[in-house]
Formats: C-alpha cells, structure tokens, sequence
C-alpha cells in the first residue's frame, strides 16, 4: 500500500457515493440502537428501494446527542432528525430533494456551534466496518506519511509539539512518555492501547472504538513507529462486545489492505495489533494492573518505578496510552504540532470528549476545546438541568474525581483546574445532578464502587474504603455523630497519602470534595437527622418532625 | 486455545470463550483450562474469582441485568434493583429457586445517555420504569 494507492482508493470511495443523490445516515450506536435504530434502517432501506430514487443509506457510528435517538441525518442538505421511528422512514424518503419533514427536525444548533470535533470527526460520518470510507476521509495517510516522509523522532517531536496530554485522566504529556519509551533499551518493544473504560458513566471510548476503531488502530501504528515497538495490543473491557466486533473487523481489513502486517508501505517497519478482553474489574484500568490484566494474570498493581515505558509488559519497554489518545495522534501527524496547540488553554491543548450524562437535557457525547467553561457546557450544550430542577453539582472524573458545586461553574476545563477544585479530568464523564441528588449518599455509591473495586494488594485501599463506607453508611442512616466527620477526613488523608495505585490514592476524592462543598448536607444528616434530598431513608425521625427541628 | 496458541498469557481469553459457551465456569472447566494452558490451578482460579465478569454458578433461563454506573444510579437503578429484589425474592447475584430468572448488576454498560439501563438477556433497554421491568419479569415468570 501506498500513498498513491490510498488516494486511489479514496477517489473511488469518493466517485461511488456520488452515484447516489442522497445519503442519509443512520446512527447505529448502542443508545440509539436501544431505541430501535436497527428496526429504522431496515425500513429505511426498503423505503429507499421503494421510491426509486437514488439513495445510500449508511450506518455510522455516535452522532452526539443520545437523548434524541434514533437520530438520522441526511446529507447533502445535512438535515438532522430527532425521534425517529421505523413508521417515519417513508416520509424521510419522500421528502429528499424537497424540504424537510417538520415534525422531526431536530434543533441543536446551540448544542453542535460551541463544539470542535477533532476525535469525532468520523464518528457520524463514516460507516465503522468499512476501512474504505475511513480512507475516503484522509484515513492511513498521516501512518503512510510518517513512515515514508518523517524519521520516528520527527513524529514524536510533532506531538510534543502538540501540547498533546494523555486523555485516560493522568495527563501525563503524551510526546514524553513516547520519547521515554523511544529511548529505552532492547530490540522488542509493545504498545498497548487502554480500552478498559472503567469509569461508570463515561463511555467516549466505547463510542470511539465503535464508531471509529481504526483511527485508534492508525494511531497506535504511528506509536509503534515512532517507539520502535512491532506488536500492539488493545485491552477492551468484555462489557463492550460491539467494541469488540468492530475492532476485530477492523484489524482484518486493515491486514489485508497491508496497513497491517509486515513490511507496511514497502518500508523496513513491521506491527500488528491483538486484542485482549477485561473481565470487569476497574483497578484494570491502572497502567501496571493492566498489563498483568493482558500476561494473562490477576490485575493487581505494582509499585513504580520501573515504569511501563522502561519495564512493561513481560519486562519490555511498554507505550501505553488511552483510546482517546491514540485517537488524537492521526489528525496531529496530518496537521502538524501547531495546529492541535492553537486549541485550548495554556497548558491543556486540544479537545477533549465528555460523555455528558445525569439530570440534563441533552445527555450524550460532547467534543469541545480545553479551556470552555463549565456553565457553557451544562447550560448551553447540555441545555441545563430539565423538570424544573435546580442545578446542584456535576461530578467529573468517576469514583476518582470530585463533585464541583454550582457557584464554580465558570471554570474553565483543564486538567490543572479541575486539579485545583479537588476533582480530575479523569477519562471525561460528567455526570449533573440537581437537588433530588443527596451529596452524603453520592459520596457512598462512589466509596461503596471503590471498595468493591479494590484489588485488596494493599491495606489503606482495602481496609480504608471499607472503613470509609461504614462511616458513610452511618451518616446516611441518620447515626452518625460529628467525631465521624473528622475521623472520616483523617481516614481519607491517610488512604490518599499510603495507597500503591491511583484508585486507592483518588478514592477519597468524592468524599473530600462533597465535604469540602456541601458540608451542610452532611451536617444535616448528623445534627438534624434529615436528608435535604430526600433520599436518604432516616427511618427514625419523620420528615415533618425534623423540619420543626429546624424552625 | 488453538487460536491463541495455547499461550499461557491467553488465559482469559480462554476463560471468556468458555464462559460463553457454557455460560459459567465449573471447577472442571477451571482445571482442564488450567491443564491445557500449563498454568498453575491456583493462578486459573486466581483469576476467575478476581474479575468479576466471570461466575462459578449457572445462570437462570433468563438474566436481568441492572446498570449500577453512576449516571444510572442518578436516576434511580438503585430502587429499580431494590423493586426487582422484592418481586423475585432473591438478592442481586442470585438466581431464583426454580431456575428462571438471574438478578445481575453490571458496573457500566455504556449507555449512560440513556439512563437507567436495564439488559434483559443481554438486550439493551434504556429510560427504564419500574413497571416497564416489573412487566419483563412477570411475563418471564409465566413462562
């Protein structure tokens, strides 16, 4: 394969769609397919054959806004349809080449003005089981152009250049680590991908590998080119098996087209990528935990260093980066260092993906630069808190991140703000909540995953969330005194302080900021014996009564 | 195993191809997984009862699966489980008596934009009620 060949096949894909007058995409992922996506297509399909016009209806990956699924858009004209069910499809159909059905038009314009999609760009666009419509879109030209026209150490100069931090919640300056791993002694070398989306409630990656799996697979090549690595694995969570499929597909067809493989693009450089299956288990997404995960062994974490990028994987030098990380290296290698730096805020460059969930009108993938503020993205892409809700908090970075409250909304998004306010990027999730949501008990659910999450290796994880829990269980239940509160916060300390891995040293994190932002709730729940939420069961003292109490 | 190899390192990979095709593990599977692989038994077993997605008991005929991901416990999995556990009488991980029915929880399933998420044998239902999943069991439960 070569770059000649490549646009050839481009211009192909290209003159193939043109054949038709119409396209119109349907979005396949697993919220609109919950919905009945499939159900849609099939009669679009047969609408379209019906009507005999010439229309190409397509299956894409995530288009972004979830809560309007089943979601179709319809290109040239680029009409985007909300809601719609399989009975709509002849009136879709009917209406190309003419204005569009009323009732299903779909406005968001607010919702996609404020957004830059770099890692989404595909996703919507393109169907995710064909490599050639990836090609069509400049797909395997930034692999083919680093190997034929820049040295390794051009690449990672690029993505140093490029500001570019790692997007799995560490941060970590993703051209350092490549350079570090670059440098490292001995012939064999891998580079893994992390596909292990633990956080619940964040699912960018899910939607990346099925939307898009081979800009991941594309960009792990340039990894491996630009560390000396010839092997690549991607660990995907077993919950995801579409994910799998897609990947799976998408090696194959990337091997046969000889992006994959041996001697690729008739250069000396050889890679090829497997596919490893987690088994549920969220310390998997630790990078050391990880690769124990993939030699086939419990994922327990190590102490560091040696780091992965010295002593990883069977003791080789190890690359390893998350999904949405390797998903921003093509467009990096393709439009230069400067291009991704231009983007976002003085330390945190680029974009980043949010999934954008909880009390909130539009849920689903947002791609918006570093740097926005938190309030536009809640109230004017997210369209705020809906039922006539007040906003409370918004929780980012999973059971490692923190709740922010509303009266710091106007923070910018970066990594080292976020850091500031006792919370963390973290993979992306960005969970609302409005007063229904009891601060006390949200910082329980998230104890109460960390606790059954920890790997048991070492004691201040094990020990100390379950301590933490129990304490927490007791203010909830209405039992708890003021002495726990302080106890609670030493305990945190001390787990945050002694902990081997991140999950133990971020456990505390929601416990921390809840405390340290809504105090009074908890306070509530000790002194008054009630839940201003109402969530909490405080079997003893009546609602009513404790009102009076407060009076 | 043919596939991977017969690769020590391919152990759960193993695992979850014997897991789907007999849908749990059984100390018989664990150790001729374990003889092929040329793993100790303990490490096989190690890792069976680490991940939580692997299970050393049958599941029923059928298996309700409730998210318990954060966005989905925002909006209430928490009482839907608590609903599910007092119509089946059983505790989440378990299976009824006569064998019909499984109460799982998953951790995330990745479909928090449609929160609460409900699989029911493994079909992803989402903005699920109480009713809505109360009808699935009753309908289940007749069978």
């Amino acid at each position: 394969m070569t770059i000649e060949e490549l646009e050839q096949i481009a211009k192909s894909v290209c003159q193939e769609n043109d054949k038709y007058d119409f396209e119109v995409n349907v979005c396949m992922d697993l919220a609109c397919m919950s919905q009945g996506a499939d159900r849609l297509r099939d009669a679009l399909v047969k609408a379209a054959e019906a009507s005999g016009k010439n229309v190409l209806v397509r299956r894409t990956g995530c288009m972004g806004p979830c809560s309007s699924g089943p979601l179709v858009r319809v290109d040239p004209e680029e009409h985007l349809y909300h809601h719609v069910k399989d009975t709509n499809a002849e009136a879709i159909v009917k209406s190309l080449g003419g204005a569009p059905v009323p009732e299903l038009q779909c406005d968001l314009n607010d919702h996609f003005d404020r957004q830059v999609r770099v890692v989404l760009e595909n996703a919507g666009h393109i169907d995710p089981e064909k490599i050639d419509d990836y090609i069509s879109r400049d797909g395997y030209k930034a692999l083919l152009t680093a190997l034929t026209e820049m040295t390794p150490s051009g690449v990672i100069h690029r993505i140093t250049e490029s500001g570019l931090r790692g997007r799995g919640g560490g941060g970590y300056p993703t051209g350092l680590k490549w350079g570090t791993v670059a440098k490292a002694s001995g012939d064999l070398k891998y580079v893994v991908c992390n596909g292990d989306e633990g956080d619940p409630g964040a699912f960018m990656d899910r939607s990346v590998m099925e939307g898009d799996p081979h800009r991941v697979i594309e960009g792990m090549a340039i990894a491996a080119y630009a560390v000396g690595a010839s092997k690549g694995f991607i660990y995907v969570r077993a919950e995801y098996p579409v994910a799998v499929a897609r990947l799976t597909a998408a090696l194959r067809d990337a091997r046969r087209r000889g992006l994959l493989g041996n001697s690729i693009c008739n250069t000396p450089f050889n890679f090829d990528v497997e596919i490893r299956l987690g088994a549920g288990a969220f310390v998997c997404g630790e990078e050391t935990a990880l690769l124990a995960s993939i030699e086939g062994r419990r994922g327990t974490p190590k102490t560091r260093p040696p780091y992965p990028a010295v002593s990883g994987l069977w003791g080789k030098p190890t690359l390893l980066n998350n999904v949405e990380t390797y998903a921003n290296i093509a467009p990096i290698v393709r439009n230069g260092g400067k291009w991704f730096a231009d983007m976002g805020s003085e330390r945190s460059k680029g974009t980043k993906v949010f999934a954008l969930t909880g009390k909130i009108t539009n849920t689903g993938l947002v791609e918006v630069p570093m740097g926005i503020k938190l309030r536009e993205i809640i109230e004017v892409i997210g369209g705020g808190v809906p039922g006539g809700h007040t906003f409370k908090a918004v929780q980012t970075g999973g059971p490692s991140g923190g709740c922010i409250p509303a009266d710091m909304l106007d923070l910018g998004v970066s990594y080292d703000a976020l850091m500031a306010v006792g919370s963390i990027m973290g993979s992306g999730g960005m969970i609302v909540m409005d007063d229904t949501s009891c601060m006390v008990n949200v910082a329980k659910f998230f104890v109460d995953f960390c606790r059954s999450e920890s790997c048991g290796k070492c004691i201040p994880c094990r020990a100390g969330t379950a301590q933490m829990y129990t304490l927490l269980t007791r203010i909830c239940a209405g039992s708890g005194t003021m002495e726990d509160l302080e106890l609670l916060v030493s305990l945190c300390e001390t787990i945050k302080e002694t902990s081997l891995c991140g999950l133990g040293m971020t456990a505390p994190n929601p416990v921390l900021s809840t405390l340290k932002y809504f105090r009074n709730e908890y306070i509530e729940h000790i002194v008054h014996k009630r839940c201003p939420a109402g969530v909490c069961n405080i079997a003893s003292v009546p609602v009513a009564d404790s009102k009076e109490v407060l009076a | 195993m043919r596939k991977n190899g017969f690769a020590r390192h391919a152990l759960i990979e193993t695992l979850h191809t014997v897991q789907s095709a007999f849908g749990y593990l059984d100390d018989d599977s664990i150790r001729f997984v374990a003889r092929s692989l040329r793993v100790p038994l303990s490490q096989a077993y190690g890792v069976v009862t680490f991940y939580h997605y692997f299970s050393l008991k049958p599941p029923g005929k059928h298996t309700i699966t409730v998210c318990a991901g954060t966005a989905c416990y925002i909006k209430g999995a928490d009482k839907l489980v608590a609903v599910a556990e007092k119509r089946l009488g059983i505790s989440q991980g378990q299976t009824t008596a006569d064998g019909q029915i499984s109460l799982m929880t998953a951790r995330c399933v990745g479909a928090c934009s449609r929160a609460p998420v409900v699989l029911s044998d493994g079909e992803v239902m989402g903005e699920v009620g109480e009713e809505q999943m109360l009808e699935q069991l009753e309908r289940w439960a007749v069978e």
